[in-house]
């Protein structure tokens, strides 16, 4: 087995750690780091549930090696609410909106639509769901997702008036 | 609806202020900051890791295994065959649903003894200090077979020269059953018009975004295995433990935290289950197993592979007479939910329409594929799309309108209660309790703009574009029995809990519980606490498939709470020393009407009602502010709804492009509205796959060969529209709440109205299609083979 030492930046947390080369940066975030919020759906690159955000890119934790990471900052979904605990505007979009049902493809969805709303924050509807083509839902049928997104970057934008 | 106390004086009481309230839910703070907790996420100390080798083959016999390999790999701590099994697992699973209509019956082994049915059967399970570890282990592990022939036709596989898909039964007919009511020959000889056709519907799968899962602990200091599974039946689950393992039933405890999804197979019991509860009994060790998502292609059960060659008889108002239905169900290897859902099927055919006559004969057959169960709409989008078909069919043979010969064939509602012919699934007559069918497709209809359609069609046409309409109806038996309990109970530190057994895949059944109980004890939802899918909350269970739960579990919540609302008046009334029609509950107080000075709180009532230790409690009291209720359905309740589907279809790439989705639907009394919209939202989305993308392929060696979502597709967003729905009430009379099912209704119609859009919009052909998912593909060889392209001159 073949080990490499690595330093990351999780959710503005600076972690060190021995990690097996061949070890999948979601199994790393998820077993050595404990942040269990990042979700594998199906581990072959599609469904986009383990979406992390590596370097404010959107990146799939199961296709991505830990040892890829190194030295890399990383958001999670466990980094997304506020300092003092409260929702981000797009997790309270996702609440206020029934964004969710099971929970388990939202840690990708909120990754995917942080990177969008980063990039973009008047983004039309089609733009919301050519977004998250990368991320497939088997719950909500997607329109109370593209609803929450589109809620929060019109509070994004209120705000920034 | 209107359970409120009529005589309130407070000015700041509130009538049902949650039932029938768009409440957010309370689940998702937590899951919307990853701090959920599914079966992978339940932090276990010293958990060992596990993978199973899986029989590559569709049919073979075991000639040897050698682990001597795997075994001296470091890292791993233990591989099981079969024959390391505890004696009492050395058998088949128990079957969860007997019918007396099985002639031979076929369940899992937890490890295959002698012989693979089904390519993914596990022959070997490693567990070790990781799943990389397993792994490796597995790719290690020798297995010797002997192929044997292959049973991967359903159709073929009656045939007298078949081949068995086991060799320890002789043929592959796993059931056959008729069933039938009123004079089907006089229709037949009566008839003006005999129409038929035979329809195919591809088995799919459910596919929840969580794959299975389960991890089971051994406590040495107490003697209990607790299992944590990503289910949705925790006491079924218990059940067959207690069987398996031979375990005493008072030392285990089966728990789903937060689950993934679940939309059917993962009611079912599985072999992984059993093994996972074995090792860490064995080991001593938690010990956890993750499926992967080509394992859930291969053996988490599918569904809906039939063929219906259905015959209906009109007469010359396009009334119809009787049905004639030969329904084969392609059942893969295994039997774990009985006959079920093929039986649902048959029994749904009706639908809303009068149909004085129905034979159906049934067979259920098995093949060398995955396991079938109830997958999300359970065997009633096979029916609907048959018979919905089956009437676009006679439209046009007729010449009369799709819509116009659906209404001549409706119940009418002042013809409820009605009782369509059937016994049903839940063992009663299939008595439609509540709805109103023409209204139901009239609104539909009216939103769809339908009478304009040929307008806009013609329009497009002139564009080069084609646009198709179609619309299919359904009647849904939801709230099946037999019970779902739940205890409420107020806490000595005033706040209150739910406890029930009703296991949650992601329906928001806190938030449900919570609003129905708020309204009852009235006190805001913050101070309710919620328990679901613990064994050691309740003592009794069923689970939640067969949208059943705000039905049992919803009704119970009701009247627990009620008795609980009494208990507590009494109790003040007692101690405040007024009669009981003198207190009014609010916000966790029993105040007296007369004077809002004079109150106990929960709390104080609660700690009163434990008890002193030796004193006996004065006349009139008794322990325990608590109660714990058992609704019981006398027979199922049954939702309905409408689809219609407004599409342009490009013939070049025989994509669909969904213009507008228009679904009414009637599922009685709504608790939360905003959380019954998301259900019909995504099961539309679910249906909308099984219309067009999901199509489960296997091979003539019933090799498995979609296992991967490259393979397999799901809707994406861009493929689901926001559907347009409209909610139509009409309460059921049978239970307390008057609400019905909801949880599958979008799924059902949704092939049938999607299909004959399709077919609409290809109307110039005079093709008839017949089957589903009507993928690009197999769209364009349709309209290839029927000269719609132009052939190449060169």
């Amino acid at each position: 087995m073949d080990f490499h030492r690595i330093k990351v930046y999780v959710n503005g947390k600076a972690y060190e750690r021995e990690v097996e080369s061949r070890r999948t940066l979601a199994d790393f975030l998820r077993m050595d780091l404990s942040l269990t919020g990042t979700h594998l759906g199906c581990e072959h690159g599609v469904c986009g549930a383990c979406t992390v955000l590596l370097n404010g890119s959107s990146a799939r934790a199961c296709l991505t090696l830990a040892v890829q990471a190194d030295q890399c900052e990383i958001t999670t979904i466990e980094g997304l609410a506020h300092a003092d605990g409260t929702l981000s505007v797009l997790q309270q979009a996702f609440q206020e909106c029934h964004g969710l049902q099971c929970g388990f493809c939202t840690p990708g969805m909120l990754t995917t639509l942080t990177e969008l709303l980063n990039e973009n924050l008047s983004p039309t509807e089609s733009q919301v769901r050519e977004a998250i083509t990368g991320n497939l839902c088997r719950c909500t049928g997607y329109q109370a997702i593209v609803e929450a997104a589109l809620l929060a970057a019109q509070k994004l934008r209120d705000q920034r008036v | 609806m209107n359970n409120h106390q009529e005589d309130s004086l407070l000015p700041h009481a509130r009538p049902n202020q949650f039932i029938g309230s768009r409440m957010q839910r309370t689940e998702d703070h937590l899951l919307l900051q990853g701090l959920g907790k599914y079966v992978d996420d339940i932090p276990l100390t010293n958990v060992l890791y596990s993978a199973f080798v899986r029989s590559p083959h569709g049919h073979a016999k075991i000639l040897s295994i050698d682990i001597s390999k795997a075994s001296q790999l470091p890292g791993v701590h233990k591989i099981y065959l079969h024959k390391d099994l505890p004696e009492s697992a050395q058998t088949r699973l128990p079957i969860l649903v007997p019918n007396p209509s099985i002639k031979h019956l076929m369940m899992q082994e937890v490890l295959v003894s002698k012989e693979v049915c089904c390519v993914g059967d596990a022959v070997a399970f490693v567990v070790a200090d990781n799943r990389y570890i397993a792994e490796d282990a597995c790719n290690l592990i020798d297995v010797e077979y002997e192929i044997l022939p292959v049973v991967a036709d359903c159709l073929k596989a009656l045939d007298a020269n078949a081949p068995s898909f086991f060799s320890g039964i002789p043929n592959n007919l796993a059931a056959q059953l008729n069933v039938h009511f009123g004079e089907v020959d006089s229709g037949f000889s009566q008839a003006t018009h005999v129409v038929q056709e035979v329809f195919w519907n591809n088995r799919g799968s459910a596919h929840p975004m969580e794959t299975r899962g389960y991890a089971a602990e051994y406590h040495q200091a107490s003697g209990q295995l607790t299992v944590w599974s990503s289910g949705q039946t925790p006491h079924l689950e218990k059940k067959n433990l207690i069987d398996i393992l031979k375990w005493d039933p008072e030392f285990i405890r089966i728990i789903h935290h937060d689950v993934g999804g679940g939309f059917g197979p993962k009611a079912i019991f599985y072999p992984e289950e059993a093994m996972v509860a074995i090792a860490a009994h064995d080991l001593l060790r938690p010990v956890k197993w993750i499926e992967d998502r080509r394992e859930h292609f291969y053996t988490a059960t599918q569904e809906r592979d039939q063929w219906w060659d259905i015959s209906i008889a009109l007469d010359a108002n396009a009334k119809i007479l009787a049905m004639k239905i030969d329904m084969t169900h392609d059942n893969g290897a295994y039997l774990p939910w009985g006959i079920i859902t093929p039986y649902i099927g048959v029994t749904t055919t009706p639908g809303p329409y009068v149909i004085p006559a129905i034979d159906v004969n049934l067979k259920v057959v098995y093949t060398n594929k995955n396991a079938t169960s109830p997958v999300r709409g359970a065997g009633r989008p096979q029916a609907v799309f048959a018979m919905e078909r089956i009437l676009d069919k006679a439209a046009r043979q007729l010449g009369i309108d799709r819509a116009e010969i659906r209404r001549r064939n409706f119940i009418q509602p002042e013809q409820m209660p009605y009782n369509n012919g059937f016994i049903y699934r839940d063992g009663k007559p299939m008595v439609y309790d509540s709805g109103d069918y023409p209204q139901c497709q009239a609104l539909a209809l009216e939103k769809i703009a339908y009478d304009d359609f040929p307008a806009r069609q013609a329009a497009a046409l002139k564009e080069g574009r084609y646009l198709g309409i179609g619309i299919a109806n359904f009647v849904e038996g939801t709230g099946l029995g037999p019970f779902e309990g739940a205890t409420v109970r107020v806490q000595q530190t005033g706040r209150i809990t739910i406890l029930t057994s009703a296991s949650s895949q992601g329906q928001g059944h806190k938030t449900t519980f919570m609003q129905i109980c708020a309204d009852q004890l009235q006190v805001p939802l913050a101070m309710i606490d919620v328990i679901t899918a613990d064994t050691n909350a309740i003592s009794m269970g069923i689970g939640t498939f067969a949208s059943r739960v705000t039905v049992n579990a919803g009704n119970s919540v009701f009247l627990a709470s009620q008795k609980v609302a009494e208990k507590i008046k009494g109790l003040a009334a007692f101690l405040m020393q007024t009669r009981v029609d003198n207190i009014q509950l609010l916000d966790g107080y029993a105040i007296t009407i007369e004077d809002s000075s004079k109150k106990k709180s929960f709390a104080d009532l609660a700690r009163v009602s434990q008890g002193m230790p030796g004193f006996s409690f004065p006349e009139g009291v008794t322990n325990g502010l608590e109660s714990t209720e058992y609704f019981s359905p006398a027979q199922s309740t049954y939702c309905n709804g409408t689809a219609a589907v407004e599409l342009e279809l490009d013939r070049d790439t025989c994509q669909i492009n969904i213009l507008k989705y228009v679904m009414t639907h009637d599922s009685g009394n709504l608790i939360n509205p905003l959380l019954v919209d998301g259900q019909v939202q995504g099961s539309i989305a679910h249906g909308i796959g099984n219309s067009t993308l999901e199509d489960m392929q296997y091979d003539d060696q019933a090799q498995p060969i979609t296992t991967n979502f490259g393979e397999y597709l799901l809707p994406m967003a861009t493929d689901v529209p926001k559907v347009q729905m409209y909610h139509l009430f009409s309460p059921s009379p049978l239970n307390p709440l008057g609400v019905k099912g909801a949880g599958e209704g979008g799924t059902i119609p949704a092939a049938a109205a999607i299909v004959a859009a399709i077919e609409d919009a290809i109307s110039d052909t005079g093709i008839f299609l017949t089957q589903a998912p009507m993928t690009p593909p197999r769209l364009f060889e349709i309209l290839k083979k029927a000269g719609a392209y132009p052939t190449s001159t060169s």
